[in-house]
């Protein structure tokens, strides 16, 4: 492995960006998404390669490339590190990339920013490669912001649309939140550890870890923990943890392939694996994995709950998104954070596959995305149906496929843990798991089964999208099917190696491991456990409500409508950040623009210092009466009043 | 025998005769020129008086110079005033407040 392969995976989907958005009127619409689609693709193949250096020959790489700038001992530089974990995301990130790259070339087949979009996908291809492939702070705080920027810009897209400007305005105000919590963990990490480097923070994480720091008086709090939940508010804002998930579900303005790429596959996992990255501070501090813990578990819950009633089909998908991304946490907080990748990883299959599998459905239905107005697409949209289907079911867990042995495996982990807050997080994820099943195939028979609610308008049935969509679904199938058999290697192996730390005594997937006898056990032993029977159990009680007895839903909404009020204002976080967060801004802002600026430097200061020298030049003009002998008078007067003073 | 505070008191006169002149006068500016006139009279008759009693010849010398100066400025003085009343047609004092802000 070496420098020019690792800057050309780098550098390919940069070029690629640069071409598509500076030059897209020169070279065309073709070659826009050609030079974008084939930057991606290099690196997608030099990622595979990468990988295989590092999983089959056991290469790794952490080497500085360059150097920003040096100021005393702070030395600020790009560099990448790459072990298992890094191959392992580039591969998932590429992969997803360029599969959302070919099916926009379908989707976005009529829109005015065609070149834009390119430009702006491969950019956020190329910064979450920067972020992933870092071997410092400095570099990962880079590509976190970059990959916020590109969230923004690509929420916006359609920057004609006031609600997708409202989204994206909420998404970046949202995250800097976040970003600030981290900025802090960064500078916590840079005070005591006195570098950035990964390498040298983690080597002195033990002595770290030892120390204790007073920010209120008498109140001594570990350094460890405090660097760890700040490095995790971060991974709050990034991966849309409660209560910073607010942006997630308003994101879904945006174009859909980049609500697969950005909002579900892989930027709102780099939270994940930074915690992840940052195992060996992590495993320091109980206090941190027990916050990560919590906050995870009530994510995963209480957004699933969400799931259960909106309509609009990307926000049900989002929803599930934020579910998931509660179990990646908890799996994180659980110390198992193997499961966590590889959740993060089989998750970014299937929900790529459903979010471009919805598009399909959207561009089929003319951008309809009300899911009661949809309905018996089965037979419209075959390729669609089945790869949704199977994204629905690695969803939920089914046997076999991915999302069963990385949910499982998530679940058996916080069984196994001991640290604060287990039990709830056993509960949460459990119920999750049936909450899951029942949104998931909620959504997946209202859209694909039962009668056909929308209108047919003339001849323009629905029908099956072109190529360049349907082979990316296709594509994603594939590994959303069979990723889930790597778990032999990379949650109970030895896959990850030094890049993932984890202390004896909170290892809850060691204790699996000695029990884990290949997949077909697991399988086996899977369709004996609960969390099985939960999912099915979720699954039928979808058919029930929504196929057999649709008047059931309706009723039950009646009877409990205040349950179904809290769910339709979002537990009131959004109401409350409108509130109390925009609205203290608004009218804090109000009292400034009033009191500060308008009352005291426009009207004292400003305006008041040009009224005291009118008022003054109002008097004094009166001297000034143009007669010369007034003048004159005075002259004598001063000369007089001269002599006095000097003379007598 | 005329002591040399009788012609200072009589210069000191003459000044604040000149004086008055300009402050009182709003009618005419020639009269402010001839005030100006006699002020600088009152000056050299002040520098005689000194130059006699104290029997230094320098006083004297002066008073040439000032009656040179004094000469130059009255012929500058006129010539303002004709082509101050070339433009606006009036020589009143009271009338001339261009200067007012």
């Amino acid at each position: 492995m070496n420098q020019t392969l690792l800057l050309s995976i780098v550098l390919a989907p940069l070029f690629g960006s640069i071409i598509a958005g500076l030059f897209g009127n020169q070279v065309g619409r073709v070659w826009a998404h050609r030079v974008a689609v084939y930057g991606v693709g290099i690196a997608f193949v030099l990622s595979v390669w990468v990988l295989k250096l590092v999983a089959i020959d056991g290469e790794t790489y952490n080497q500085q490339v360059y150097q920003w700038l040096q100021s005393g001992s702070l030395s600020l530089e790009v560099g990448f590190m790459v072990d298992a974990l890094t191959a392992m995301m580039m591969v998932v990130v590429t992969f997803v990339s360029l599969m959302v790259h070919i099916y926009t070339i379908g989707y976005m087949q009529d829109d005015d920013g065609y070149a834009r979009f390119f430009s702006y996908i491969s950019l956020f291809t190329f910064s979450m490669l920067m972020l992933v492939m870092a071997n410092n702070f400095m570099q990962l705080f880079f590509g976190w912001e970059a990959v916020g920027l590109v969230s923004y810009l690509l929420i916006g897209f359609w920057y004609k649309k006031p609600t997708a400007i409202f989204a994206n305005l909420k998404a970046f105000l949202v995250n800097r939140v976040g970003d600030f919590g981290f900025l802090l963990g960064i500078a916590g990490v840079l005070m005591y550890a006195g570098s950035l480097d990964y390498v040298e923070v983690f080597a002195q994480a033990p002595a770290i870890s030892e120390q204790s720091i007073a920010i209120f008086a008498g109140h001594d709090w570990s350094v460890m923990s405090l660097i760890c939940i700040l490095l995790f508010i971060g991974a709050m804002g990034k991966s849309a943890q409660v209560p910073l998930h607010v942006w997630l579900p308003n994101s879904m303005e945006g174009p859909t392939p980049i609500s697969a790429l950005i909002h579900a596959a892989t930027m709102v996992t780099a939270g994940i694996f930074m915690v992840t990255r940052m195992s060996p501070l992590f495993e320091f501090s109980e206090t941190a994995l027990s916050f990560v813990l919590v906050i995870g578990s009530i994510t995963a819950l209480f957004m699933g709950f969400l799931g259960l009633i909106q309509n609009d089909i990307k926000r049900v998908i989002a929803y599930s998104t934020l579910s998931q991304l509660g179990y990646m946490t908890v799996a994180l907080g659980a110390s198992a954070y193997s499961a966590g990748v590889f959740h993060l990883m089989t998750h970014a299959f299937f929900k790529a596959l459903l979010f471009l599998g919805a598009g399909s459905v959207i561009m089929a239905m003319h951008h309809e995305q009300d899911i009661r107005k949809m309905g018996g697409l089965k037979k419209y949209m075959p390729i669609t149906y089945w790869t949704a289907l199977i994204g629905s079911l690695a969803l939920i867990g089914f046997p076999g496929l991915s999302g069963f042995f990385s949910k499982d495996s998530i679940i058996e982990a916080v069984h196994a843990s001991e640290i604060a807050g287990s039990n709830f997080a056993y509960f949460a994820v459990v119920v999750g798991v049936f909450v899951t099943a029942l949104y998931s195939f909620r959504l997946f028979f209202l859209v694909f089964h039962g009668k056909e609610r929308f209108k047919i308008d003339g001849h323009h049935l629905p029908h099956e999208s072109p190529a360049v969509v349907t082979v990316p679904l296709i594509l994603l199938a594939i590994p959303s099917v069979i990723s889930g058999y790597l778990i032999g290697s990379m949650v109970f192996g030895d896959f990850f190696g030094n890049a993932i730390v984890v202390h004896a005594n909170h290892d809850v997937l060691a204790e699996h491991a000695e029990s884990y006898h290949g997949v077909l056990s697991f399988m086996l032993h899977g369709l004996t456990a609960l969390p099985f029977w939960l999912a099915m159990a979720g699954v039928a009680t979808a058919y029930y409500l929504y196929m057999m007895r649709p008047d059931i839903p309706t009723k039950l909404q009646q009877r409990f409508n205040w349950l179904f009020r809290i769910l339709d204002n979002k537990y009131g976080f959004d109401s409350f950040n409108q509130t109390v967060f925009a609205g203290g801004a608004r009218s804090f802002g109000h009292l400034l623009w009033q009191v500060g600026d308008r009352l005291l430097i426009d009207g004292f200061i400003v305006n008041g210092a040009a009224k005291t020298v009118g008022f003054t030049s109002k008097v004094v003009r009166h001297v000034q009466s143009g007669y010369l002998y007034h003048y004159a008078f005075a002259m004598i007067i001063g000369l007089y009043l001269l002599l006095t003073f000097f003379v007598a | 025998m005329i002591a040399l505070s009788d012609f200072l008191i009589l210069g000191a006169l003459l000044f604040s005769l000149s004086v008055a002149g300009i402050f009182i006068n709003r009618k005419n500016i020639i009269i402010l020129l001839m005030c100006i006139e006699l002020m600088l009279l009152a000056v050299n008759l002040n520098f005689i008086a000194f130059a006699h009693f104290s029997g230094d010849i320098a006083g004297q010398v002066f008073v040439f110079f000032i009656l040179t100066v004094a000469a130059a400025e009255a012929a500058i003085g006129l010539a303002i005033l004709v082509v101050l009343f070339r433009n606006i047609h009036t020589i009143n004092v009271a009338d001339l407040d261009k200067l007012k802000g």
